[in-house]
């Protein structure tokens, strides 16, 4: 059973393992390799076909978030119990982050993201900029309109996944982002000045797009870190990310009204 | 896991045991979450770890002892309020448990 894990694992489909790790001491140990369908498949036992049922279930949920826990239950798969213990351990693939735009903050995006562990696809309508050669640490880049690229692999974000708009050119953000909203990803942001924010929200009321939608964009994409380069804004952006997703709320840009980049930067140490 | 599975199997082409130890709960400050893995060869080849450096070398005695032994799994718990029960704690102030197993399965 280690070997099919270890082979799930390194070629990074999804799977969980579930393991007895506290109850009935003929128990503890037992295991179940659950891999989400189609087609459905289990490998194991935790020795009672109650049990498998229920653990089964909550494995694919959790694998599903991408989450790693232990759950109680009662000897077969009773909830609210706690005579058996297991530990259910989610092997998820990356999470994806979508950069649209091939721009410089796009290949310094790139490099922190690939740093947290994101599969990083850049997408850029213009086949001179979105080249392999320009982002070479990227998973893939696309030639494609955003919107267009949405319409292909949009259903296939969730909440772990995030979409980061640094095109601040309306004829391609204005669609990019009204695309992303009509995904589950569960992080978009926006590039731009705040003269651009305020404008693009307005072409984003005028494109159908409501308040409460329009609370979702971060724009301007970061925390308010007073960045100056490229990949101190990158490092703005992802540190925004991660605290979105750990509903931490240090201050972000979109939250403030000052500038966006230090004018005056001093030097290390002092 | 991901980043240990090429010693451990490297290990066990050469003929030898192995343990695995898991973070499977983290209490208070904890270093690594749960599911951070460690492998143990039965030489004491060590790959991965399971906190910031504080508990490993218990972990190691740990995998030895659950390969000398009869194979059972052990759950073990490192945590600084049972510091004066453990030889080894956190001084994070947190409470890990790690499942120790050989990867016999």
């Amino acid at each position: 059973m280690f070997e099919a894990l270890a082979r799930d694992i390194r070629s990074e489909r999804p799977v969980a393992l579930a393991e007895v790790i506290e109850g009935p001491p003929d128990l503890v140990g037992s295991k179940l390799v659950v891999r989400p369908g189609p087609p459905e498949e289990v490998l194991g036992s935790l020795g009672d076909p109650d049990l498998d049922r229920v653990v089964r279930r909550d494995a694919l949920g959790e694998l599903a978030a991408g989450i790693t826990v232990t759950r109680h239950y009662g000897l077969h798969g009773e909830a609210r119990e706690r005579a058996v213990s297991v530990f259910i351990e989610s092997f998820a693939p990356p999470p994806k982050m979508i950069i649209f735009g091939a721009v410089d903050f796009t290949a310094a995006l790139v490099k922190v993201a690939k740093v947290l562990g994101y599969r990083v696809t850049v997408c850029d309508a213009r086949p001179v900029f979105a080249t392999k050669a320009r982002f070479p640490q990227a998973d893939e880049v696309v030639v494609s309109w955003p919107d267009r690229h949405l319409g292909e692999v949009g259903s296939t974000l969730g909440p772990r996944d995030v979409v980061c708009v640094l095109t601040h050119d309306p004829k391609f953000d204005v669609p990019a982002i009204v695309a992303a909203l009509s995904t589950s990803a569960g992080y978009l942001g926006a590039m731009g000045s705040r003269r651009t924010t305020d404008e693009r929200n307005e072409r984003l009321r005028a494109a159908g797009v409501d308040e409460a939608d329009l609370a979702r964009v971060m724009a301007p994409i970061g925390l308010d870190l007073g960045a100056r380069t490229p990949e101190e804004t990158a490092v703005a952006i992802c540190g925004e990310i991660i605290a979105l997703r750990a509903g931490r709320h240090p201050q972000s840009l979109r939250d403030q009204a000052g500038p966006i980049h230090a004018d005056r930067v001093l030097s290390a140490g002092r | 896991m991901k980043e240990i599975l090429d010693d451990i199997e490297r290990w066990q082409a050469q003929g030898k045991r192995v343990a695995l130890a898991r973070v499977v709960a983290v209490e208070g400050s904890g270093p690594r979450l749960p599911g951070a893995a460690m492998a143990v060869s039965e030489d004491g080849e060590v790959a991965g770890s399971v906190s910031g450096g504080c508990v490993e070398g218990a972990v190691v005695s740990e995998a030895l002892g659950v390969l000398a032994g009869a194979g059972t799994p052990k759950l073990c718990t490192f945590g600084y309020s049972d510091d004066q029960a453990f030889a080894v704690g956190l001084t994070c102030g947190g409470v890990i448990s790690v499942l120790v197993e050989p990867v016999e399965w």
